[in-house]
């Protein structure tokens, strides 16, 4: 009864913030889509950095752009995710 | 030394034609020597937009293949001192077309011509190469909607790609009551998402519609909104600081003042 009453007063997301949200999500992916030489510079910096501490299988590292649910769930967010295999630690 | 221009936008259906023929005609009113090229080859639709169907007899591709010579297939507007138009073939396909013939074909227009506009076909396949491979500048329309949005979104890095950096945005069909109710992106949502300078904003307009029936440019109706854009637009093209279109408060007025009378608006 009281969750109806306040849904009285919110109203519905205007369909232009809708359109916005949407729109640069998939403009992410498509702008990331037109350089592949994008990905593949960051994962040879990433690997540059990790190399210096840590020893990896370079053959396998994987790298993608992709969507993921925000920290409160409420919004679908772009992501930036690396499987990087170990090896083994360097010690120092 | 003349300047050419192309007009894109990867979708189809959102004005380069109209606007081709608008902007055209408003810097010939300026008295500039300005040719209409439309590059949409087997898709012929400029001449029909601008009234001059009846009048092509050669086109772009007899130019390139050397059946005519340039100035005998450029159909003058005899409404307009100074402008041109030279037509697309209609009965080829766009593979009629080499990259090479068009950058030659362009200089040639640019010893002679103030502004070469060119109507580039939808897509982004061979014809949109052959249209922009011999501009010095791109305009790229858009309609506040996601699908021509990110449509212009690709285009506009596939212009960059080609070297033909900082084209200018034009957002057409805008819909002003739509906007204020949060049901349309305004301006400034469409021009944060691509982030590339503005050209000119034009509203929607019925009128659009009334002049490409009857094959009139709707830049020569003094009291259409959309016909001032266009002015502006062809202003701006020609190195002048002009204001936008407030176009809230021009809306605004007219409603407010038919409302006064008890005019149906419509």
């Amino acid at each position: 009864m009281i969750l109806d009453f306040f849904s009285f007063f919110t109203r519905p997301k205007a369909s232009k913030e809708i359109a916005k949200e949407r729109l640069k999500l998939v403009l992410i992916h498509d702008r990331a889509n037109v350089s592949p030489q994008f990905l593949e510079m960051i994962k040879s910096e990433i690997m540059k950095v990790i190399t210096n501490y840590i020893d990896i299988d370079e053959s396998a590292l994987d790298i993608q752009l992709t969507r993921t649910k925000s920290e409160d769930g409420e919004s679908i967010v772009p992501a930036l995710v690396a499987n990087i295999p170990i090896k083994s630690i360097k010690q120092k | 030394m003349g300047e050419v221009i192309v007009i894109t936008s990867g979708k189809g259906g959102v004005g380069k034609t109209t606007t081709v023929a608008n902007v055209g005609t408003g810097l010939a009113l300026r008295n500039k020597k300005v040719v209409l090229m439309d590059a949409d080859i087997g898709l012929r639709n400029l001449d029909l937009v601008m009234g001059l169907e009846n009048r092509v007899v050669f086109d772009l591709v007899d130019v390139v293949e050397g059946r005519c010579k340039l100035r005998n297939a450029l159909v003058k507007d005899k409404r307009f001192e100074g402008l041109f138009l030279l037509p697309a073939a209609q009965t080829r396909d766009k593979t009629a077309l080499k990259p090479e013939q068009m950058i030659k074909l362009c200089e040639e227009l640019r010893k002679e011509y103030d502004y070469t506009l060119i109507d580039c076909p939808a897509g982004i396949e061979q014809g949109f190469h052959n249209a922009v491979v011999g501009a010095d500048r791109a305009i790229v329309v858009t309609t506040p909607e996601v699908s021509a949005v990110r449509d212009a979104d690709r285009v506009i890095g596939l212009l960059e790609a080609k070297e033909l950096r900082n084209p200018r945005l034009l957002i057409n069909r805008i819909r002003v009551e739509m906007v204020k109710r949060g049901e349309m992106m305004s301006i400034e949502d469409v021009k944060d998402i691509l982030a590339v300078d503005l050209i000119g904003i034009v509203p929607d307009d019925e009128k659009i519609v009334v002049s490409t029936n009857r094959g009139e440019p709707i830049i020569s109706d003094q009291k259409s909104l959309a016909g001032q854009a266009y002015r502006n637009i062809a202003q701006r093209i020609d190195g002048e600081d002009v204001p936008f279109l407030n176009l809230e408060d021009d809306e605004g007025f007219v409603f407010k003042l038919k409302k006064l009378l008890g005019i149906k608006t419509t």
